[in-house]
C-alpha cells in the first residue's frame, strides 16, 4: 500500500463517481422495466395451450438462463451494430442484452406468481362471462404481481449488480468509473474498498425494505 | 448485413486448441470454486441453524457481506486490494511468486462468493426438516454434533439438490467473471479469436453451444444424483 489510507482520493473523484452511478441506475431501472413487460409477455406464452408458444417460451428461458450474462453482453455488443449497420453505442448494445437476458429470469417469477393463484378464481372469471383476456387482466395478474413484488425487487437488486458487468464492454458505469479513477491515481485501495462499501450498503438497505414490504403486503 | 461467414475458422490451429483450453479453464475454476462453496457453504449454513446467537449472527453477516457486493467487485478486490492489505512477505508472494495467480484468485473469488448461496440452501434445507427428527436423534443419545453430521445435513443435502443444482450451473455461468482478471476461459478465448480474425460470431456461437453442452450435462448428472437420494414420499421443499 502507497502509505495511509487517503480520504481525499475519494471526496477528489466523488463527481465522476457519482456520473457513474446515475449510468449504473439508469440503466437499472430500464432493464428492470424492459425485463418485467418482456417477461411478463414470455410468462403468458409459456402458460398458453397453443403448443409452439409455450414451447418458444419455455426454450427461450432455458438458452437464457444456461448462458453466463457477460457472453450475451459481448454478443450484442458485437452483434446490434452488425445488424443495424452502423455503431448505436455501447449502452442501448447492453441494454437490449440486459433485457433479453433478465427476461428470461423475469418470466419463470411472474410464472410461479401467476400460478400461485388458485385455479378456482379463474373459473370464477370465466363463471361471470370475462374472457380469458379479461381474466388476466382484471382478477389473475393483480394478484399476481402483488405476491410477487418481493421477488422482482429482490431480482432488480440482483440487476443492480449484476450491472457493473458493463465493464467488459467498458461503460463507465459505478464500478468502471472507480476502476479507472483508481488506476489512473494509483490508489486502487482507498476506491475499491469505498465502491464495495458503497454497493453493499445500498444493497442491504434494498432488501431490507424489500423484506418490510413482504410483511406489509403479502396476500 | 454484410459478413464473412468462415465456420473453418473453428477449426484451424490455433484457434481450435484455443476454444478446448477455454473450455477446461471454464471447468477447471467451476469446479474448484464449488468444491470450497459446497464445503464452506455446508458449515455457514450450519451456524444459521444453531441455537448460539453469535454463530448466527456470524453466519448471517457472512451470508450478508458475499451476497450483497457485486461478483465483479469481488474480484477486484480479491485480485487487487487483499494483496496490498496483507502483511508484507505474504502480499508479495501472492502477487509474484504463486503460482497460476489468476486463476486461484479467481477460485477463492468464486468459491466464497458461491459459499454463501450455498449456505442459505443449506440452512432452508436444515430448517425443513420437522423438528421431530433432531428430538428423535438427541434422544437416541447423540450428542448434537453427531446430530448434525448424521441426521440434519445428510436430509439436508437430500432435500436441497434442485436449488444446488442451479448454484452448481452459476458457477459455471460466473467463471466467466474470471476473464476480467486475466484468467483465459471460454468466454475470453471466444473474445480474443474474435480480436484476431474478426470472426466473431462463429467464435461466440462455439461458446454458447458449449455452455449449453455443460448445462446439459451437469442437469444430467444432477438427475442421476437426485432419482438415486431423493428421500421417498418427500417432495423437493427447496427454493429454486
Amino acid at each position: 500500500m502507497y502509505g495511509a489510507f487517503d480520504y481525499q482520493v475519494i471526496v477528489r473523484a466523488a463527481p465522476l463517481l457519482w456520473q457513474g452511478m446515475e449510468l449504473t441506475l439508469l440503466l437499472t431501472f430500464l432493464a428492470v422495466l424492459g425485463g418485467i413487460v418482456f417477461g411478463t409477455l414470455l410468462a403468458l406464452m409459456r402458460l398458453s395451450k397453443y403448443r409452439p408458444l409455450s414451447f418458444f417460451a419455455g426454450s427461450y428461458v432455458n438458452f437464457f438462463r444456461s448462458l453466463p450474462l457477460i457472453l450475451v453482453i459481448f454478443w450484442f455488443y458485437l452483434l446490434v451494430p452488425k445488424l443495424l449497420g452502423r455503431p448505436i453505442g455501447g449502452f442501448y448494445s447492453v441494454l437490449i442484452a440486459f433485457v433479453l437476458f433478465e427476461a428470461a429470469y423475469y418470466c419463470e417469477i411472474i410464472r410461479a406468481g401467476i400460478q400461485s393463484i388458485t385455479r378456482g378464481q379463474i373459473y370464477a372469471g370465466m363463471a361471470i362471462g370475462l374472457t380469458y383476456g379479461q381474466t388476466m387482466r382484471y382478477i389473475v395478474l393483480p394478484q399476481a404481481f402483488r405476491n410477487m413484488v418481493p421477488v422482482l425487487l429482490t431480482q432488480a437488486i440482483i440487476l443492480f449488480q449484476d450491472t457493473s458487468l458493463v465493464y467488459v464492454v467498458g461503460l463507465k458505469d459505478f464500478l468502471t468509473t472507480t476502476e479507472i479513477i483508481a488506476t489512473r491515481d494509483h490508489r486502487v485501495v482507498e476506491l475499491f474498498l469505498f465502491a464495495a462499501a458503497v454497493y453493499l450498503v445500498l444493497c442491504v438497505v434494498g432488501s431490507t425494505v424489500v423484506r418490510k414490504l413482504q410483511r406489509k403486503y403479502a396476500l | 448485413m454484410s459478413y464473412n461467414w468462415n465456420w473453418g475458422v473453428l477449426l484451424q490451429d490455433p484457434y481450435f486448441g484455443w476454444v478446448w483450453s477455454g473450455l477446461g479453464w471454464t471447468c477447471a475454476v467451476a469446479v474448484a470454486a464449488w468444491v470450497i462453496a459446497f464445503a464452506l457453504g455446508s458449515v455457514i449454513g450450519v451456524l444459521r441453524t444453531l441455537p448460539n446467537p453469535t454463530a448466527r449472527a456470524i453466519g448471517a453477516g457472512y451470508v450478508e457481506l458475499f451476497r450483497n457486493i457485486p461478483l465483479l467487485m469481488q474480484m477486484f478486490l480479491w485480485y487487487f486490494v487483499v494483496p496490498e492489505l496483507l502483511p508484507r512477505d505474504v502480499g508479495f508472494y501472492v502477487k509474484k511468486q504463486m503460482p497460476l495467480p489468476e486463476y486461484w484468485t479467481a477460485v477463492v473469488c468464486l468459491g466464497l462468493y458461491t459459499s454463501a448461496r450455498v449456505a442459505e440452501q443449506v440452512r432452508s434445507g436444515i430448517n425443513a426438516i420437522r423438528q421431530g427428527q433432531r428430538y428423535a436423534a438427541l434422544a437416541l443419545g447423540l450428542t448434537p454434533v453427531q446430530v448434525y453430521r448424521y441426521v440434519l445435513v445428510p436430509v439436508s443435502y437430500r432435500i436441497i439438490i434442485p436449488p444446488l443444482t442451479s448454484e452448481f450451473l452459476g458457477v459455471f455461468k460466473n467463471s466467466s467473471l474470471a476473464l476480467t482478471i486475466g484468467v483465459l476461459e471460454l468466454t475470453a478465448q471466444a473474445r480474443q479469436i474474435e480480436e484476431y480474425t474478426f470472426q466473431g460470431f462463429e467464435a461466440f456461437t462455439a461458446a454458447t453451444v458449449l455452455y449449453c453442452v455443460i448445462t446439459a450435462i451437469v442437469m444430467g448428472l444432477m438427475q442421476v444424483v437426485e432419482s438415486n437420494s431423493r428421500i421417498p414420499g418427500m417432495i423437493s421443499l427447496g427454493a429454486k
